[in-house]
């Protein structure tokens, strides 16, 4: 068994909502594996499943090899578990609270409790309802790295925390993976995704969108090309892969899916080419394009405020021609 | 902007949210009422057996503990002695559940916080939660003044009753509104202003129950007791409203200023930083429901010994009764059997702790209830997923709220039975057998209290949005029919649906073991449904 988690078709709906309909997601042990997507997209609901928290309506669910909702207590001893809004009790102090998670999980390492409090920089004798919110992520967030487990589920675990935790985060994310633990992160800071993670899963409404390396996804972006060419560009509406063609006298416009780049430019260089600014794709670009609606094949791609940032940079840059 | 601003918005967001609850309480104070004139109408329809009657309670102790004196003979008399006092409990509940529900719960969940960010002034929530609770109180006495006027009461006292009832929440509200302050959760705020709520009761009970010479005094210290200190419909005493009144005004002007005092979520007390390790012990399901539910068993525990120590002293204060029929009637009507014991006067005694204990028992069902749903907080605020994500399974999370929920039940049981043998015995009125058979007469209300603790937990293992509201709701059924089952006459097809109505009436009449028995298998199997909900059903 080389998975650590394995999901396949997995449903659940609440009433008449549909949360997951048909979703994958396979993580492999000892990998780091980013978990994006909308809010309301089926994060949450998948990690509970996971969890046994939930009952799925259908679909297949395996985790460490068991079964996430019969074998919930044996699998838990191996695993460390943060929610993105974390709740604890108003009367106990943050070291009472991890503590006894880590003792609920079946045991705390003092050393490395000890040490995470002083990376983290967090008091243990504050009562938990004094905590900011910062704070209570952080308890969670100790409690579950101070265990000895196989499997960590962060689910947002860095909503609240500053830039400095946030590093600090990293750190411990980086250690974690250097000693072979699976970590399953679901987030929305993608700089976070990408300097922790080995895969991603992109999940929108409920389905995987998109799923694999981070250089695998970087070839289904689309590279933002204007140029001015030695003609009247001709012919360029049937490349495929073109999009959003704007033809302007001499100058041209468009994005172009990555891996037909070369197609295009044949094309360009056939009229005669006079400049090139060609944009690299960027991962930003490609989770607001899944965020905002279409996929990277999706015909809305063009239109949605998926490629703001796209026309933000092209609009930046034509001005510094003309100035 | 003033600091009131944004307060008309509050209040119609406020009777959005609570409007089944609203009409519930209104319904269940008014039908009270009302049940009360109905019932006295059918029980007593002549002057004769209304004097005769009349004659009986000034002279019993019990009856005056329980309920207060009478004052004057008519129908709206009788009625207004015996829903003084408990109507007054009813007013003041409501009112502490409305005003904490719109502060210091509010403010606890963080949905004030979001509010008040609005354009909203400062004292707009306290002030709409008040409106809520205040209108709530006026309602509710306008309506049991209708209704007991339709039922033919005379105008002038009806007034005088409905006015002491509504006077009486308006001082609750006021209570409530300080409570609200000084605690820092929303539990803790109810639980302070209960813990006045029954101090108050207590206080009119000891006072009203004293015979000539006595501390009768204590009735006039009590927010309760005002309620039957006006007198109405005998020589009505108006200016005693205004005793309430007063206590509205000054407990809401302290609210008012107590909260410009204090930051957003914080109480009074300063908060002082706590042990940085958990003790060895915290290391279980157990420990940590325990560890959860201390410091409520603990305050109930102490509710419990005091109101056991004030009734027992009270019982022994039984004497000089009139060995009259309509007196074991009375006696009979309050639930207990007089004549099964020796003596009539000991007889006597019993009944009044047997309906005493009748009590007791849906206190503990109070709290067994209140306990239970403990997991109901626990699971709606998202901190049973933090347990259940770790090697802890569902049943010994359930079960370990539901141990300590049954444990502390009896204890209440068991503390108020011997509190009350203790109050008993230092009026004279015997030993150690007399404090063993009251703790036993406590214990024996567990089988009932731990069927609703029951319900309690079933509900929350197969419906749990209904739990609160539906465990609550089972609890007001079963007081119910214990206070007006008998003066309505109620078919036996419909009290026997109350545990209650299947326990012994002890002290002093025979124990059979088979209906505890039932109800303690069917406490258990309800207990057993609710834990396999747990165990099959979505948590969150």
């Amino acid at each position: 068994m080389n998975d650590a988690i394995d999901v396949a078709g997995l449903r659940k709906a609440y009433g008449k909502v549909v949360a997951l309909d048909g979703f994958d997601l396979t993580v492999a042990v000892g990998e780091v594996h980013g978990f994006l997507g909308p809010n309301g997209a089926g994060k949450t609901t998948t990690i509970r499943i996971l969890l046994g928290l939930l009952r799925s309506d259908g679909g297949t669910a395996r985790l460490l090899g068991g079964d996430p909702w019969a074998d919930a207590t044996a699998l838990h001893r191996r695993l460390a578990y943060v929610p993105g809004d974390v709740s604890l009790w108003p009367n106990f102090t943050g070291g009472e609270v991890i503590d006894l998670l880590g003792r609920l999980r079946g045991g705390i390492d003092p050393a490395r409790r000890a040490s995470l409090l002083e990376r983290f920089e967090l008091d243990p004798t504050v009562k938990a309802r004094a905590y900011s919110k910062g704070n209570r992520q952080k308890v969670a967030l100790i409690a579950a790295l101070a265990s000895d487990v196989e499997l960590l589920l962060l689910d947002e675990p860095t909503a609240g925390l500053d830039p400095l935790m946030e590093a600090a985060f990293r750190r411990c994310i980086e250690e974690e993976r250097q000693r072979g633990r699976t970590v399953l992160l679901s987030s929305h800071i993608l700089s976070e995704v990408e300097a922790l993670c080995d895969r991603v899963t992109i999940i929108r409404r409920g389905r995987a969108v998109e799923t694999g390396s981070l250089a695998d996804l970087r070839h289904l972006t689309r590279t933002s090309i204007e140029a001015e060419l030695a003609g009247p560009p001709a012919g360029l509406d049937g490349i495929p892969g073109v999009r959003n063609l704007d033809v302007e006298g001499n100058r041209v416009r468009c994005q172009v899916d990555t891996d037909k780049l070369d197609g295009l430019l044949r094309v360009l260089t056939g009229i005669g080419v006079r400049t090139l600014v060609s944009q690299p794709p960027t991962l930003e670009e490609l989770f607001l394009r899944h965020y905002s609606g279409g996929g990277p094949d999706g015909d809305l791609a063009g239109e949605g405020p998926a490629d703001a940032p796209g026309d933000g940079t092209a609009d930046a840059e034509r001005d510094g021609v003309s100035a | 902007m003033t600091t009131l601003t944004g307060t008309g918005a509050l209040t119609r967001l406020a009777f959005r949210r609570d409007r089944v609850m609203l009409v519930g309480w209104i319904y269940a104070l008014t039908a009270f009422v009302a049940a009360t004139v109905y019932g006295f109408k059918k029980l007593y329809a002549t002057a004769v057996l209304r004097d005769a009657f009349a004659t009986t309670v000034a002279h019993n102790p019990s009856l005056l503990s329980l309920y207060g004196p009478l004052f004057g003979r008519s129908l709206g008399s009788l009625t207004s002695w015996r829903d003084a006092a408990i109507g007054g409990v009813g007013f003041g509940l409501m009112s502490i559940f409305l005003v904490v529900r719109h502060t210091r719960a509010d403010e606890e969940s963080g949905r004030l916080e979001l509010v008040g960010s609005t354009a909203v002034g400062r004292h707009a929530a306290l002030v709409s939660g008040l409106l809520v609770a205040s209108l709530a109180s006026v309602a509710a006495g306008g309506l049991i003044a209708a209704a007991a006027i339709a039922l033919g009461l005379p105008a002038a006292g009806t007034f005088a009753m409905a006015a002491a009832f509504t006077a009486g929440g308006l001082a609750f509200t006021g209570i409530a509104a300080v409570a609200a302050q000084v605690a820092q959760t929303g539990r803790s705020a109810r639980g302070l202003a209960i813990g006045v709520l029954g101090a108050a009761y207590l206080l009119r009970a000891a006072g009203d129950s004293s015979g000539p010479g006595g501390p009768r005094w204590l009735t006039w210290l009590s927010p309760v007791g005002w309620n039957e200190l006006d007198r109405a419909f005998g020589s009505v005493r108006w200016w005693v409203l205004a005793l309430p009144l007063a206590t509205a005004i000054a407990t809401v002007t302290a609210g008012a200023v107590l909260a410009v005092r204090r930051d957003y979520d914080a109480g009074l007390l300063p908060q002082r930083p706590g042990p940085g390790a958990a003790t060895a012990g915290l290391r279980s399901p157990l420990a940590l429901a325990w560890r959860l539910h201390r410091p409520s068993l603990i305050a109930w525990i102490a509710g419990a010994l005091i109101y056991g120590v004030v009734i027992g002293a009270a019982a022994k204060g039984i004497g000089g009764l009139l060995t009259s029929a309509e007196v074991r009637k009375v006696v009979a009507n309050l639930g207990g059997q007089p004549g099964l014991a020796g003596s009539y006067r000991a007889a006597l005694t019993n009944a009044f702790l047997a309906a005493i204990m009748s009590f007791a028992g849906l206190i503990a069902a109070g709290y067994a209830i209140s306990a239970v749903l403990r997991l109901h907080t626990e699971e709606s605020e998202q901190r049973a997923d933090a347990v259940l994500a770790t090697s802890t399974g569902r049943i010994s999370w359930g079960l370990s709220h539901v141990l300590i929920a049954v444990g502390g039940t009896v204890a209440v049981l068991v503390t108020i039975g011997l509190g009350a043998g203790l109050g008993y015995a230092y009026r004279g009125g015997g030993g150690g057998a007399e404090v063993a058979r009251l703790v036993g007469a406590g214990l024996a209300q567990a089988p009932a209290a731990l069927v609703m603790a029951g319900i309690a937990a079933a509900l929350f293992g197969l419906f749990p949005r209904a739990s609160v509201a539906g465990s609550w709701s089972a609890l007001g059924v079963a007081v119910l029919m214990l206070v007006l089952g008998a003066i309505l006459r109620l078919s036996h097809w419909i009290l026997d649906i109350s545990p209650y109505q299947h326990l012994p009436k002890l002290p002093g009449s025979a124990v059979s073991a088979a209906p505890l028995i039932w109800l303690s298998v069917i406490a258990l199997a309800l207990g057993a449904m609710g834990l396999a909900g747990v165990r099959g059903r979505d948590i969150g």
